[in-house]
C-alpha cells in the first residue's frame, strides 16, 4: 500500500507493475530533483528578490523573509518534510501515513503557484521582470525544478486501478493517477491525554493558520495565502492526517467541540488590530445564519433563495425596540427582551411565509421564496411614511442603533482583561460566538434526533417518507420556523453589531455578504448538513471579498467561476458529511480501521473512489470548527 | 372516503377479526377508471395474495388503501375504523406497506431508515430534542433497540451503519420490510417483495413473511411470481383490468381458465374471431401489459361455480369484460 521505500532506487515491488509518475524520471532522481530544487527555494527566500521596497512586504533584505518570501520559505520546508517523511526518515513517518507522492506533488505545486504568483506580481506592480533580483529567479527555478521533480516520483497506488496509467497513458491520466493516495495506516493506540493533546496541537495550527490568513495586510499576500493553502489541505488530506485527526475528533467529540470554541474565543486575544476582529465578528454572524439555512436546506432539503429576509427580519424588530432615536417605536428593551421579540419575529413570519409555500416542493419553492425574500425587502422600504405606514423609515433605514449594555456591561466601550485591550468588535465577536454555540447546538441536537431524521427522510424521499408516517407538511413547516428563527437570533446581533440597518442589506444577491445567494453558496460550497461546513464556507466567503478589493467588479464573476470548479471536483462540498463520507466509501464501513479493508476494494474499481479527489479527503470536520 | 374522522364501523374488532376491509373502491384518473368496485378484506392472521397482469391495476389499488391517492368511491376500514386518506395519517393507524421500486432512503444507514419507520410510534418533538431530558434519551433508546431487533429478525443487523443505498439488492427489499415493521403495523402491504430476485432469495422472503404473520401481523401481497404466491398466500384475489375477476384459495385460482388467460392470453384463433378487444384502458403505470389487453375475452366463458369459496366478497368475478 503506502511506497514507502527505505532506499531511494526504483520500487522493487512484487505483483502490479511500478507506476512510473507524470514525468518519466527514474524514482532516486527524481526524489534528488526535488530536494534539490526544494532547498533551493528554500535558500532563496533568504536572498532579496526585489530591490525597492515599493513591492508591499519589503523583499529587500537579505537574511530575514518576508511578506510573499514567508510563505514560500513555508511551503519549501513543507515540501522537505514531507519528502523526508516519504524517504522513511526516522521520527518524520507519521506525517505521512497515508499517500506520499500525492501530497508531494500538491505541496510542490503550492510552493510553485505561490512563488510564480510573487514574481508575476513583482513584475506587474513595478512594471517588467526587470524588477526582479536574483533570488527570485533562483526561487522560481528552484520551484519549478521541485515540481517537476515531484511530477516524476512514483505513484502512491499501483497501476490499473482506473483504467490505463501505466508508461504508455498520456500525461493527464498518469497525473491524475498520481493524485491519489491510499487510506492511511491503522494510528496507534495512544492513551487518551496525548490524542487530546493532538486534537490541541491540531486546532492551534488550524486557528494560527487562520488568523494569519485573516490578518494578512494586502491583496497579494492573501492570494499567495490562498494559493499555498489551497494546496496544502489537500496535501495533508492525501497524506492521511486530515483523516487521523478527523478520527480522533470524533473519539473525543465534546473536547473537540470545546476546542473548537476555545480556540474561536481566543482569537481577538492574537489580535492587536480591531479591523481584524471586526471582519471575525461579521464571519461569525454570516455564518451562525449560514447554519440555521443549513437545518432548512440541508436537512430538510427545502431551497430557500430568500432567507436573508429573517435575518433582516430580526434586526428590524431588534432596531425598533433598541431606543433609536430613528426607531418608530419609542421603545427601549433589555437585551434578552430584544432578543426574544427578534426571534418571535422571525418564527411567526417564517410560519407565514412557510404556510402557504411549503405545499410546493422543488424548483417552485425556491421561486416562491425568493420571491418573498424580495417582498421582505421592498416592503420595509415602503414602510416609510409615504408609500405606507412609517415604521422603517424606508430606504434610510434605522441608524444610530445604541450599543449593548448587558448587566452594566457596555459592548460600545473598550475594556482591559489580563493586560489586553478588547474593543467594541471583540465583545460583539464573543457575544456572536456565544450565539453560534446556541445555534451549532440546536444543529446538533435537532439534526440527532426523530425530528432530524424525519427531515433527511423527507429530503430523501418525501413519498416514501408519508408512507412512514412522517406529516411531511408539518416537518417541512417545523424546519422552515427553526431556520428563521436562528436566523432571527443572528439579526438581533447584527442590528447592534452593525449599529445601522437599511432594506439593502438584505438583498437576493450583492457583491458583500450576507445575502440569500451567499447564503446559500455558503451552505452549498461548505457541505450540506455539516456543522463545519457552512462554517467554512462562510469564512471563506467572508474572507475573500473583503480581503481581494482590488479585483473589484470581477469579484462575482470570479466567485461563479470558482463555485463552478468546485462543483464539478469536490459536488459535497469543502466538508463531507457522515453520510457523504459513507457515500465515497463504497464498503461503507464507520468504524472499523479500514485500511485492510480498503486496499482490495480500490483494486476491484469502484466507480466513486476512482475519481481525481478520490476517497481521502472527506472527514475535516474536525479541524474546520475552530475556524468559526 | 373523503373524511378521515374515525368513525367506529359495526364489524368485528380484536383477535381473529377482519383487519382491513375494502368495499366498493373505485379509483377514476379523469375519464380512466382504473380501479373499479374492488371489494376485498384481509383477516387477521392471514396473508392474502394480489395478482394480475401488468395495468390491472394492483398497485393504485394499494395506493388507495395506503392514503396515497384518494379513491374516487369506496370505503377502507382497517379493524372497523374508516382510515383517513392522508397517508401519514393510514401509517399511524397500522398498515405499513413496501414500495413496488425499492424506496428507502438512499443515503441515510440501515439502523436510520428504521429509525424513520419508528417515527410514527414516538412521541419526541422539537423541544424534547433540544432539552435531551431523560424522556428523550430512553425513547430514543428504546427506538435504537426496537429497531435493532428488527434488523436481527431481518438479518441486517450486521449492517447497520451501512448506506441503504450500498445494501445489494435483496437486502434493500429486506431492509424495506423491516422499515415498515418498524412503525408496528397490523396489517402488512408487500408491493412486489421479490420482484428482482434470484430463486433463493425468493425463498428466504417467503420464510421472512411467513415469520412476519407468525408476529400475527396480517399481510396484503401483490406479486408476479406465481410459485412464490401459491406457497405463500392463504387467499388469492386476481384483479384484471381494474376489476376483481375471483378471489379463492390458491388451488382454486391456480385452475381457474379465466386467470390463465388472464396472464397468458388467449389462444391466437379465439382472438382472431373476437372482435378486438383494444387494449387503451388500462390503468396509469400499464407499461407492458401486451398479455393483458386478450384477457377480457373469455371471462363469460367458463363456469362460475368456480369461484367464492371463501365466503364470496361481493361481486367478485362478473362479467369482467365490459369497456370503459
Amino acid at each position: 500500500m503506502t511506497t514507502t521505500h527505505p532506499t531511494a532506487t526504483a520500487p522493487a515491488r512484487p505483483g502490479p507493475a511500478p507506476t512510473p509518475g507524470t514525468l518519466p524520471l527514474p524514482a532516486g532522481t527524481a526524489r534528488a530533483v526535488t530536494t534539490a530544487g526544494a532547498v533551493l527555494t528554500l535558500a532563496a527566500t533568504f536572498l532579496p528578490w526585489t530591490w525597492t521596497r515599493a513591492f508591499p512586504g519589503n523583499l529587500t533584505v537579505t537574511g530575514y523573509p518576508g511578506g510573499l518570501q514567508v510563505l514560500t520559505l513555508t511551503g519549501a520546508l513543507l515540501v522537505l518534510l514531507f519528502l523526508a517523511s516519504g524517504h522513511g526518515v526516522r521520527g518524520l513517518r507519521w506525517l505521512t501515513p497515508g499517500g506520499t507522492t500525492a501530497p508531494l506533488v500538491l505541496l510542490t505545486a503550492g510552493t510553485f503557484a505561490t512563488t510564480w504568483y510573487a514574481a508575476g506580481a513583482i513584475s506587474v506592480t513595478l512594471g517588467g521582470v526587470v524588477n526582479l533580483e536574483p533570488g527570485a529567479w533562483i526561487a522560481t527555478a528552484g520551484s519549478l525544478l521541485a515540481l517537476a521533480g515531484a511530477l516524476g516520483l512514483p505513484a502512491d497506488t499501483p497501476a490499473g486501478t482506473d483504467g490505463p496509467s501505466g508508461t504508455g497513458a498520456p500525461a493527464i491520466q498518469r497525473l491524475r493517477h498520481s493524485l491519489q493516495a491510499p487510506a492511511p495506516r491503522p494510528a496507534r493506540a495512544l492513551p487518551d491525554w496525548a490524542e487530546i493533546l493532538l486534537i490541541a496541537g491540531a486546532f492551534a495550527v488550524v486557528l494560527y493558520v487562520f488568523t494569519y490568513g485573516i490578518a494578512t495586510e494586502y491583496g497579494e499576500l492573501f492570494v499567495g495565502f490562498l494559493l499555498l493553502t489551497g494546496c496544502a489541505a489537500p496535501a495533508l488530506a492525501k497524506a492521511g492526517l486530515i483523516r487521523r485527526v478527523s478520527r480522533l475528533t470524533a473519539r473525543h467529540r465534546n473536547v473537540s467541540i470545546a476546542a473548537a470554541f476555545v480556540a474561536a474565543a481566543a482569537f481577538p486575544f492574537l489580535q492587536s488590530d480591531n479591523q481584524f476582529t471586526s471582519i471575525a465578528a461579521n464571519i461569525l454572524i454570516f455564518a451562525t445564519v449560514a447554519l440555521g439555512l443549513n437545518v432548512v436546506v440541508g436537512l430538510a432539503g427545502l431551497l430557500d433563495l430568500g432567507y436573508v429576509a429573517f435575518l433582516g427580519v430580526g434586526a428590524y424588530t431588534a432596531a425598533l425596540v433598541s431606543g433609536s432615536p430613528y426607531s418608530s417605536v419609542g421603545l427601549k428593551f433589555p437585551f434578552w427582551a430584544a432578543v426574544l421579540t427578534g426571534a418571535l419575529a422571525s418564527l411567526i413570519f417564517g410560519v407565514l411565509i412557510g404556510a402557504p409555500t411549503l405545499r410546493l416542493r422543488g424548483d417552485y419553492l425556491a421561486i416562491v421564496t425568493l420571491g418573498f425574500g424580495e417582498i421582505f425587502r421592498i416592503g420595509m422600504q415602503n414602510l416609510d411614511g409615504i408609500s405606507g405606514p412609517a415604521v422603517t423609515n424606508g430606504s434610510t433605514g434605522i441608524p444610530q442603533i445604541p450599543d449593548l449594555e448587558i448587566l452594566g456591561f457596555n459592548f460600545g466601550e473598550t475594556h482591559s482583561f489580563l493586560g489586553f485591550d478588547f474593543t467594541r468588535s471583540a465583545n460583539y465577536f464573543w457575544l456572536m460566538l456565544f450565539f453560534t454555540v446556541i445555534v451549532v447546538s440546536v444543529f446538533r441536537r435537532s439534526d440527532s434526533s426523530r425530528i432530524g431524521r424525519a427531515w433527511v427522510a423527507i429530503r430523501e424521499d418525501e413519498t416514501a417518507a408519508r408512507a412512514m408516517g412522517i406529516n411531511a407538511f408539518r416537518f417541512k413547516l417545523i424546519a422552515f420556523a427553526l431556520g428563521a428563527t436562528l436566523a432571527g437570533l443572528a439579526g438581533t446581533v447584527q442590528a447592534h453589531a452593525v449599529s445601522s440597518i437599511d432594506p439593502e442589506q438584505y438583498k437576493f444577491v450583492e457583491a458583500v455578504p450576507p445575502n440569500s445567494a451567499f447564503l446559500l453558496a455558503a451552505v452549498i460550497l461548505g457541505g450540506m448538513g455539516t456543522v463545519g461546513g457552512p462554517l467554512i464556507g462562510a469564512a471563506l466567503l467572508f474572507l475573500i471579498p473583503a480581503k481581494l478589493q482590488f479585483i473589484g467588479e470581477y469579484q462575482l464573476l470570479l466567485f461563479g467561476v470558482a463555485l463552478v470548479l468546485l462543483m464539478r471536483f469536490r459536488p459535497e462540498g469543502l466538508v463531507a458529511d457522515r453520510r457523504k463520507q459513507l457515500e465515497f466509501h463504497e464498503t461503507g464501513q464507520l468504524d472499523v480501521p479500514d485500511a485492510k479493508a480498503l486496499a482490495p476494494v480500490d483494486g476491484n474499481g469502484n466507480g466513486t473512489t476512482g475519481g481525481p479527489d478520490g476517497p481521502n479527503d472527506p472527514g475535516t470536520t474536525g479541524p474546520g470548527k475552530a475556524e468559526g | 372516503m373523503t373524511t378521515h374522522t374515525t368513525t367506529p364501523a359495526a364489524t368485528g374488532t380484536g383477535e381473529g377479526g377482519t383487519v382491513l376491509e375494502a368495499t366498493g373502491v373505485t379509483m377514476r384518473f379523469g375519464g380512466l377508471t382504473a380501479v373499479k368496485s374492488v371489494d376485498l378484506t384481509v383477516n387477521s392472521g392471514e396473508i392474502v395474495g394480489l395478482i394480475g397482469p401488468n395495468g390491472a391495476g394492483k398497485t393504485t389499488f394499494f395506493n388507495c388503501l395506503t392514503g396515497l391517492y384518494v379513491p374516487t368511491e369506496g370505503r377502507v376500514a382497517y379493524r372497523g375504523t374508516v382510515l383517513p386518506s392522508r397517508s401519514h395519517l393510514v401509517t399511524q393507524a397500522g398498515i405499513a406497506r413496501t414500495f413496488q421500486n425499492i424506496r428507502l432512503f438512499p443515503n441515510m444507514t440501515v439502523l436510520e431508515n428504521v429509525l424513520v419507520g419508528r417515527h410514527t410510534r414516538t412521541r419526541e418533538g422539537l423541544l424534547a430534542a433540544l432539552l435531551r431530558g431523560p424522556r428523550f434519551k430512553k425513547a430514543e433508546a428504546e427506538s435504537e433497540a426496537r429497531a435493532m431487533e428488527l434488523l436481527e429478525f431481518t438479518g441486517l443487523a450486521g449492517k447497520r451503519d451501512h448506506l441503504a443505498r450500498n445494501l445489494p439488492y435483496g437486502e434493500q427489499r429486506k431492509l424495506e420490510i423491516a422499515r415498515a415493521l418498524a412503525s408496528d403495523p397490523g396489517l402488512l402491504l408487500l408491493d412486489e417483495p421479490t420482484a428482482g430476485m434470484n430463486p433463493q432469495e425468493t425463498l428466504a422472503t417467503q420464510e421472512l413473511v411467513f415469520a412476519v404473520r407468525d408476529q400475527g401481523i396480517a399481510v396484503l401481497v401483490i406479486e408476479h411470481d406465481m410459485r412464490f404466491i401459491f406457497n405463500l398466500c392463504d387467499r388469492v384475489a386476481v384483479l384484471v383490468q381494474g376489476e376483481k375477476l375471483l378471489e379463492g384459495t390458491p388451488e382454486v385460482v391456480q385452475r381457474d381458465e379465466r386467470v390463465i388467460a388472464a396472464y397468458l392470453g388467449t389462444p391466437p384463433e379465439e382472438v382472431a374471431a373476437a372482435s378486438r378487444p383494444g387494449g387503451a384502458e388500462d390503468g396509469p403505470g400499464a407499461a407492458d401489459g401486451a398479455p393483458a389487453t386478450t384477457a377480457e375475452r373469455p371471462t363469460g366463458t367458463p363456469d362460475p361455480g368456480a369461484r367464492n369459496d371463501t365466503g364470496g366478497h361481493g361481486p367478485a368475478g362478473t362479467e369482467g369484460g365490459e369497456k370503459a
